[in-house]
């Protein structure tokens, strides 16, 4: 188990630059900025595997990102040896910022702005981006925010978020008819959230109830299978779910036949045709945001924190973890049921590949990159996340995404946890788990076996 | 009646599979056994480790059919080459996505989300400079049948992965029961924190852990290669079946992975025989659930780095 004398010898020049604090710090910029060329460089093919890392470091941006990265180097060393009263004056700033933020009407005045530039925001930009806003970004959101629940609110990883979301678009194509399996009764799909909250929330239940029993790490594995095999499920069930060519025929868009009122959510094809979209999701977000930041500072809210910071001692005032621990399960699937209608009535119809398993590690790094536990960080990490990939879409192919997606979620783990925008309880909980209090997660096995 | 129906080819597919899943669900186990968190990422050394194999054998065999001594050569030439790109990602990996966690003492749920992202960062990269067609190694053997036993005709594929999974799994009992990293690696996964008092260095013992668990599901992934073909996402679905024979024999326990793993590759193939095959998949995950419900400590019980 010794290592060679030599390398363990102070005295030895190697030892020395090894040990070097700089020189380690800019040997992993070195290589950081050859992983970032890799990634924004050529692709290389199967015949000549090589041809993509060559070409790479034959042109010249990836000298440039390799410059870029030394120049971080630069700028971290002489921050580090030169500027630590900057850093403590900066360190006031935010601290009085947190102070500002905290005062109460000046939060809500910020949520406030906040909505009033989402009503605004489709009137200001052109066709594509609209599309955009209602296809991409808003159901994102959306999701983000339910998915921010189990993993923020309850400390448990879900991997197979996007399954709910599956079992949302089916059961409204089931209950309006759309599937070759027929219900008793078809509904207008308005009347399919209901129906679908109730299938999601199910599946969430059973496939939570015995999992959450065991180790934390457990969930995360059985959503990831699970996530897999509802695909491989809607798939070859053809008698059921129509199979890889997807729902029979087109599940109905909204619409709303009351008294004299009539009012109808067209088939998104037209320009013009995304506001009345827009604005049902906004509501539906609205709704979300407005129930889960109540259920946070509830009775139900604080038992997850409860759970979060020390599983074993919120057992012992009397906190039941698996009950809370399935009833976030759940309340997070239910929304990613609701999300799942939304997408069935505006789309019309949809295939099994809609609900690809990367989807879940895309709402994942949405929740992370916003802040864990977070409201307003989950809103707009998501929708920064969302809007980004489309305004650079000419510069970077769709199918890399999930490299950077993979790589964001190291860096945020490594050198951010807590997210863009924290939670401050939660920022607080990683920070005391950290020096060894409490757990900031719910991980551990209900009834306190490791 | 499907079950009777060739009863021993299946079974002889079935264990070849579980071979091949015994030697992934090691790295599952070993790591867990250290850690006591599951290696999300463990399915990309897989795949890095079918790559390497296919980079060396389709540059040395070429379009050429080896005969005799030349295809064991290439065998473990390929086994080399797998196993050894695999215990380098593995080793990598270990340093970039769970070491400045442990140094900063951070949550599990913070290891798990760092593991995932590493897990897409890597089969993407993979799809990125590789391509994203599945692509054959050439096969360093012709692949007849050796001989027929009850019916069930008994392929040089299978005899390849049955020996070689053997050897390494005997292998690899032998140097955690006997050596001094052995004797590391089971004080670790015992008490951590006495293991360091006592003079272990726990970084370096995680880090040779990580390795070996790398260099098996390497070759694992070779071998795989060998039979279906190489593909930058075919990590995934073995990686899940693997985590469920790991789970199966007893998550942390050396032997159980074995035995999880062949129970496991037996029972799906021969539920091959009984329901269309293209529901495969969906048992295992189907076992996995039916396990965690019935039995979560697995056939032989979680005794981590207890065992050997």
């Amino acid at each position: 188990m010794t290592a060679p004398a030599a390398t363990r010898d102070p005295g030895s020049a190697w030892a020395r630059y090894r040990d070097n604090k700089d020189l380690q710090r800019l040997a992993i910029c070195l290589v950081v900025g050859a992983i970032v060329a890799l990634m924004t460089g050529k692709s290389g093919t199967v015949t000549a595997p090589t041809s993509g890392i060559t070409g790479t470091f034959k042109s010249s941006s990836a000298y440039v990102w390799i410059g870029i990265f030394v120049a971080l180097w630069l700028l971290l060393t002489v921050r580090d040896r030169y500027l630590q009263s900057v850093q403590s004056a900066t360190h006031v700033l935010t601290t009085n910022r947190d102070r500002v933020l905290a005062i109460t009407p000046v939060k809500w005045g910020i949520y406030a702005a906040g909505l009033v530039v989402a009503i605004a925001l489709p009137h200001f930009v052109n066709n594509f981006w609209q599309e955009v806003l209602v296809g991409q970004i808003a159901p994102y959101v959306l999701l983000a925010v339910g998915l921010n629940v189990v993993v923020g609110f309850a400390g448990l990883l879900d991997l197979g978020y996007i399954a709910f979301y599956a079992v949302g678009a089916y059961s409204a194509a089931y209950w309006t008819g759309s599937l070759p399996a027929h219900p008793p009764f078809t509904v207008n799909p308005f009347w399919a959230f209901p129906l679908a909250i109730a299938a999601a929330m199910l599946a969430g239940v059973i496939l939570g109830a015995p999992t959450l029993r065991l180790r934390g790490d457990y969930l995360a594995i059985v959503t990831l299978g699970f996530g897999e095999i509802i695909q491989i499920v809607a798939n070859n069930l053809t008698s059921v779910t129509g199979g890889a060519q997807g729902i029979t025929k087109a599940v109905p868009s909204f619409s709303v036949h009351a008294g004299g009122l009539h009012y109808v959510w067209p088939l998104e094809l037209l320009p013009g045709n995304h506001y009345r979209w827009y604005y049902l999701i906004l509501a539906l977000i609205v709704v979300v945001l407005t129930a889960f930041h109540l259920l946070e500072n509830s009775r139900v809210g604080r038992a997850w924190m409860a759970i979060r910071e020390d599983e074993v001692a919120a057992e012992a005032v009397g906190i039941n973890p698996l009950k809370y621990k399935v009833l976030a399960f759940a309340i997070g699937a239910s929304t990613s049921g609701v999300a799942g209608v939304f997408f069935a009535s505006k789309n019309g119809t949809f295939t099994p590949p809609d609900f690809a398993f990367q989807a879940s590690i895309l709402i994942l790094v949405l929740v992370i990159f916003g802040g864990m536990g977070s409201l307003p960080g989950a809103v707009i990490g998501a929708a920064v996340l969302q809007w980004l990939p489309q305004a650079l879409r000419s510069h970077i192919e769709q199918q890399d995404l999930y490299i950077y997606y993979g790589a964001l979620l190291i860096v945020m783990m490594i050198f951010r946890p807590q997210g863009l925008i924290p939670s401050r309880r939660r920022a607080r909980e990683i920070r005391m788990a950290e020096h060894g209090v409490g757990s900031a997660d719910a991980m551990a096995q209900p009834g306190g076996a490791p | 009646m499907c079950l009777t129906h060739n009863f021993w080819s299946f079974l002889v597919i079935g264990l070849s599979n579980g071979f091949l899943y015994a030697l992934i669900a090691l790295g599952y186990t070993l790591v867990y056994g250290v850690l006591q968190l599951i290696n999300f990422a463990h399915s990309e050394v897989f795949m890095s480790g079918a790559f390497g194999g296919l980079f060396v054998l389709n540059k040395v065999i070429g379009n050429g059919t080896p005969h005799g001594a030349a295809s064991v050569g290439y065998v473990i030439l390929g086994i080399i080459a797998g196993g050894f790109v695999g215990g380098l990602v593995a080793f990598l990996l270990e340093r970039v996505a769970y070491r400045p966690l442990r140094r900063r003492n951070a949550p599990k749920l913070a290891y798990l989300i760092s593991a995932i992202g590493a897990s897409y960062f890597m089969f993407n990269l993979a799809g990125k400079e590789f391509g994203r067609n599945s692509v054959d190694i050439a096969s360093p053997y012709t692949n007849g049948t050796v001989f027929t036993f009850l019916g069930a005709h008994v392929q040089t594929d299978y005899l390849v992965v049955a020996g070689v999974a053997i050897g390494m799994l005997v292998f690899l009992d032998r140097l955690v029961a006997r050596t001094r990293l052995g004797q590391g690696i089971r004080a670790v996964a015992q008490d951590a924190d006495t293991a360091s008092l006592l003079g272990v260095d726990i970084n370096r013992v995680i880090s040779q852990t990580f390795i070996i668990g790398g260099v098996l599901g390497g070759a694992a992934g070779f071998l795989f290669g060998l039979q279906s073909g190489v593909i930058y996402s075919m990590g995934t679905v073995p990686g899940i079946k693997a985590f469920t024979a790991a789970v199966l024999g007893g998550i942390g326990n050396i032997r159980g992975a074995v035995i999880g793993g062949l129970v496991l590759g037996v029972v799906e193939s021969l539920s091959v025989s009984c329901i269309n095959a293209s529901w495969t998949d969906v048992i295992a995950f189907g076992i996995l659930v039916v396990v965690l419900l019935v039995r979560p400590t697995g056939i032989l019980g979680e005794r981590l780095g207890r065992s050997a």
